[in-house]
């Protein structure tokens, strides 16, 4: 029970991963650090396994879409019960064909969080067993959480917008 | 000479193989026991389940897109309908946030009556959790006692607010309103009354013989499971994690207060059947009493919002708070980038995460299990698809 | 009733050119119509208003209080919306089948009258065979439900027809069981000689007869239950469940018919637990000089008997209880109710070699400790309700309210 700053966990990260782990951003339980896609499946299972830190759950999984910087930044919240301690990871992903690695094998939770994000913002999780849709029709065109994202003017014949009522 | 049907089954029987095939039930989107529009799709075989394979997104109302589009303090109303059966923590869960980014200051009153109306709201969703619970397992009386309780907490919170449902009560830096005069009286009361209504429950319902024979054992969660599948408020603690937001990670004034926070023992069958997920809710609506009555006796005096510009604009950054819903630990992820708009609002909920484990733990159970399951999970529809 | 007619055939009431046999037909016919129309209907329509006002006040709310004096009438007004309502078959349905299913049910309930008894002299047809016949015409209401479920052509419905067929099915047997040691005490099958041999105190009842027609009573009477489909056995139409069950596509009459005879079928049960164990029409006084006062107290006897034990009692059980499993309803039925009520049944017949006249010690004492267990009981509730009067004074507490609460 012998909970981290968030800054030590980063210590470790670094001191395993180099330089595919980036500097620590904010403070306290916001703590952030980004980590390429490459290597980020393996700073998970690290992350999972070691016991001193031992991240058994998955917080939160969300997704943030940069067109000024043309990535979609998927953000993973880490909770560990065991040790009661927080870290915060930010993977960067191309955003014309935004792939990041899965990390459901991991983590149970993330395979619906996974599927959220891809309906969402349109992020392939390389691996995923099973990435549908999960909010969205079926066949719904393109991800309304991305900035760009205009809403179609009809589906299957329904207008999806009206006249303000205020308007004289 | 071609076979009709009915002699390609007597052939299929003459050769050996009885041919058999599983039936496919679409459960929901409409069904009395799916509490909103759910739908599961179950394969069957007679009454066993093979698999229940949730569909959701029926109600999807693009919440999360809606909070880039208004503003911040104009998102507050549309957090209501994130989970409208206990509305007030999703007020409470966006004002935290925003107030994390934006560096506000809550008043202490403010954070008082954010609590009483949080416990408020919490036993508010529990008598309506474990009413139905009790409901889908074939007892209906219990549940328009659970609604009677309940009705009462509705007219406290009309005068509160002047909302039954939808409360739209906190704002960002404080409350909307100060308390009515008069009210913490009016609550008092109903705690007196409520108390020892709670044990009758427990006489009426909770440990009925039939009752607890349909729920012990069924849908076992192990601690592991329920950690993996980010399970969070009662349906953690009822495997057996004794962790709460509220104790643990604590915010707003609870580190003032003193609570326990039950979890599931087996008392009925195993730790983490749908038997401790219910019970752990009775117990909580216990301590929200206590909780409730800390509150009212301690209220400070003073005022009940900040001052906080209407032309709200925190500076770039994002931020994760996490709060203790009816439905357990909500997340809540905000970034802003410095407009009057905020760029990305995230809302984890309980829900969501609870019906994601439905398909590993229904397999094998009867299909009246199914509806035990859900209720004991307290699926809320709005809140999983948001 | 063939009596009867040979009595008013002889006072030249029938016209001698009509033959004897059509008289006894027209005589039973226009019987069977009256106890129909005249009571059974009636007694399942203000069931429901009964169940309705007894529910209510149960979940502590008023229950039906529009129609007529405290809601009477509501029963005709819901009778009359039902009978003006669209009554929908489904294009997928089987529509014959789905059209019959309900009179199947209906008939499987109306026929048992023919044989209840409602006084000495009011029975349609006393048959030799009366509770043997009872039995088998309620199963044909398993024939019919099946018929709705499967008709239908919907998944939910065919769920609540497998299920009641293989209740009702199972639990005939421990119905059927319990029901033995009577017919072995009486020596006959017929519903008037059973109460024949009983009196009128309950003494004489079959019910404290011997230890084990005692558990037969309770035997019969759970299984009864499960053969009415009521709670806590009310798995075929398990509202949380299988939405309506079998009665999920049906609407307007048809949907009625089925509710009818669910309520009336409660009425059955009790007649039949009455005939068998409480004493039937039995009444202290013979009055032999007056045919229609006799007439009137025998049936007022039995009907509240039956009444009681039929009706106000799974009432109060069904929004008491919560519903149990399938798998629970087949292991409560095969592994415990068939195996006890076997036992009874071989233990009810060593009894009567042993002591062919009975023990009225052992009467005695079974009908004092169902007394002290009734007295018991109601005390029960005497002290909750003055109990719940006591610590919530304030029933009609109102947080609005700002009037001060007293103490």
């Amino acid at each position: 029970m012998a909970a981290l700053e968030a800054a030590a966990i980063h210590a470790q990260l670094r001191r395993r991963f180099g330089d595919a782990v980036g500097d620590l951003a904010g403070t306290g339980r916001d703590a952030s650090t980004t980590v390429g896609a490459a290597t980020f499946p393996e700073v998970c299972r690290f992350l999972k396994t070691e016991p001193a830190l031992a991240f058994d759950c998955l917080s939160n999984l969300s997704g943030v879409d940069y067109p000024k910087r043309s990535v979609i930044q998927v953000v993973y919240h880490l909770f560990s019960y065991r040790h009661r301690h927080w870290i915060v990871l930010k993977v960067d992903a191309g955003r014309d064909d935004p792939v990041v690695p899965t990390v459901s094998h991991l983590w149970s939770h993330a395979d619906w969080q996974e599927r959220e994000v891809f309906d969402l913002l349109g992020v392939t999780f390389d691996g995923h067993p099973d990435l549908r849709r999960i909010l969205m029709p079926e066949d719904w065109p393109g991800h309304p959480l991305r900035k760009d994202f205009v809403e179609p003017e009809e589906y299957h014949g329904i207008v999806t917008s009206r006249e303000s009522l205020l308007k004289a | 000479m071609s076979l009709t049907g009915f002699e390609v089954e007597v052939q299929r029987e003459v050769n050996g193989a009885l041919a058999t095939e599983d039936m496919t039930l679409s459960m929901g989107p409409q069904h009395p026991s799916t509490h909103g529009v759910l739908r599961f799709v179950v394969r069957a075989d007679g009454e066993v389940m093979k698999e229940a394979i949730p569909d959701i997104g029926y109600l999807h109302r693009s919440i999360e897109k809606i909070a880039e589009k208004v503003g911040w303090h104009g998102f507050i109303p549309y957090t209501d309908r994130v989970d409208y059966v206990a509305a007030m923590f999703c007020n409470h869960g966006w004002a935290m946030a925003v107030e994390k980014l934006a560096g506000i200051e809550v008043p202490r009153r403010a954070e008082y009556c954010r609590v009483i109306a949080d416990e408020l709201c919490r036993i508010h969703s529990h008598l309506l959790s474990v009413g139905s619970m009790a409901m889908d397992i074939g007892a209906f009386t219990p549940f328009t006692h659970a609604i009677r309780e309940r009705e009462y907490l509705n007219d406290l919170f009309e005068e509160l607010c002047g909302a039954r449902l939808t409360f739209h009560y906190m704002r960002i830096g404080g409350v909307g309103w100060d308390l009515p005069p008069g009210w913490t009286e009016k609550v008092l009361r109903f705690l007196d009354r409520f108390e020892p209504i709670i044990e009758e429950y427990d006489r009426l319902i909770s440990y009925n013989k039939i009752y607890a024979e349909r729920l012990a054992g069924v849908a076992v969660i192990t601690a592991e499971e329920a950690v993996d599948y980010n399970l969070v408020g009662p349906n953690l603690r009822g495997s057996g994690v004794r962790y709460d937001v509220r104790r643990d990670e604590p915010y707003s004034v609870y580190p003032e207060l003193e609570f326990d926070v039950p979890v599931g023992r087996g008392e009925m069958g195993t730790v983490g059947d749908c038997f401790d997920r219910y019970i752990v809710r009775m117990r909580e609506m216990q301590q929200s009493c206590r909780i409730l009555r800390q509150c009212l006796a301690r209220l400070p005096e003073g005022p009940v919002i900040a001052k906080v510009p209407r032309n709200l604009k925190p500076p770039a950054g994002d931020c994760y708070v996490r709060l203790e819903s009816a439905r357990g630990d909500m997340g809540w992820y905000v970034v802003s980038d410095g407009t009057a708009f905020p760029y990305r609002c995230k809302i984890r909920t309980g829900s969501f995460a609870a019906i994601s484990i439905v398909p590993k733990v229904s397999r094998n159970l009867m299909i009246a299990d199914l509806i035990a399951v859900i209720a004991s999970l307290d699926l809320v529809a709005p809140e999983i698809d948001r | 009733m063939q009596a009867f007619v040979d009595g008013l055939i002889a006072g030249g009431a029938v016209p001698a050119s009509v033959p004897a046999w059509l008289a006894y037909l027209g005589a039973m016919l226009a019987f069977g119509g009256v106890v129909v129309f005249g009571f059974v209907l009636p007694v399942a329509g203000i069931t429901t208003w009964v169940e309705r006002r007894i529910m209510g006040r149960m979940q502590s709310r008023i229950g039906p209080n529009r129609t007529g004096p405290i809601g009477f009438l509501q029963w005709l007004a819901d009778g009359i919306k039902n009978v003006l309502k669209e009554d929908i078959v489904p294009t997928a349905a089987d529509a014959p089948l789905f059209k019959l299913a309900p009179y199947v049910v209906m008939t499987g309930f109306v026929g048992t009258f023919a044989a209840l008894p409602f006084s000495s002299a009011l029975i349609v047809a006393d048959l030799n065979v009366g509770i043997l016949y009872v039995t088998a015409v309620t199963a044909l209401v398993v024939v019919g439900i099946l018929m709705a479920g499967w008709a239908s052509n919907n998944k939910w419905s065919l769920l609540g027809g497998v299920r009641s067929a293989a209740q009702i099915v199972s639990y005939e047997i421990p119905a059927g069981l319990s029901i033995f040691p009577i017919v072995l005490l009486t020596g006959s099958l017929s519903m008037q000689a059973i109460i024949a041999r009983q009196g009128w105190a309950p003494w004489q009842w079959n019910l404290f007869e011997n230890p084990f027609t005692f558990v037969a009573f309770f035997v019969f009477f759970v299984s009864a239950l499960a053969e009415g489909n009521r709670t806590p056995f009310d798995l075929p139409e398990a509202e949380s469940e299988l939405v309506a069950g079998f009665a999920t596509e049906y609407s307007g009459m048809r949907n009625l018919l089925f509710f009818m005879a669910e309520w009336g079928n409660l009425y059955v049960i009790g007649a039949i637990a009455t005939t068998l164990f409480l004493g039937g029409w039995r009444i202290p006084w013979a009055l032999e000089d007056a045919p229609v006062l006799r007439a009137a107290l025998e049936l007022a006897t039995f009907f509240v008997k039956a009444y009681v034990v039929g009706v106000l009692l799974p009432i109060w059980l069904r929004w008491t209880l919560p519903r149990i499993r399938v798998d629970q309803m087949m292991t409560m039925c095969w592994k415990y109710l068939v195996p006890v009520a076997f036992a009874d049944l071989l233990g009810a017949a060593g009894w009567m070699v042993a002591f062919p006249a009975g023990v009225p010690a052992v009467r005695a004492a079974l009908a004092a400790l169902a007394g002290g267990f009734v007295v018991l009981f109601l005390w029960r509730v005497r002290f909750h309700i003055r109990n719940a009067r006591l610590t919530r004074r304030d029933l009609s507490f109102n947080p609005l309210s700002t009037a001060r609460v007293p103490g």
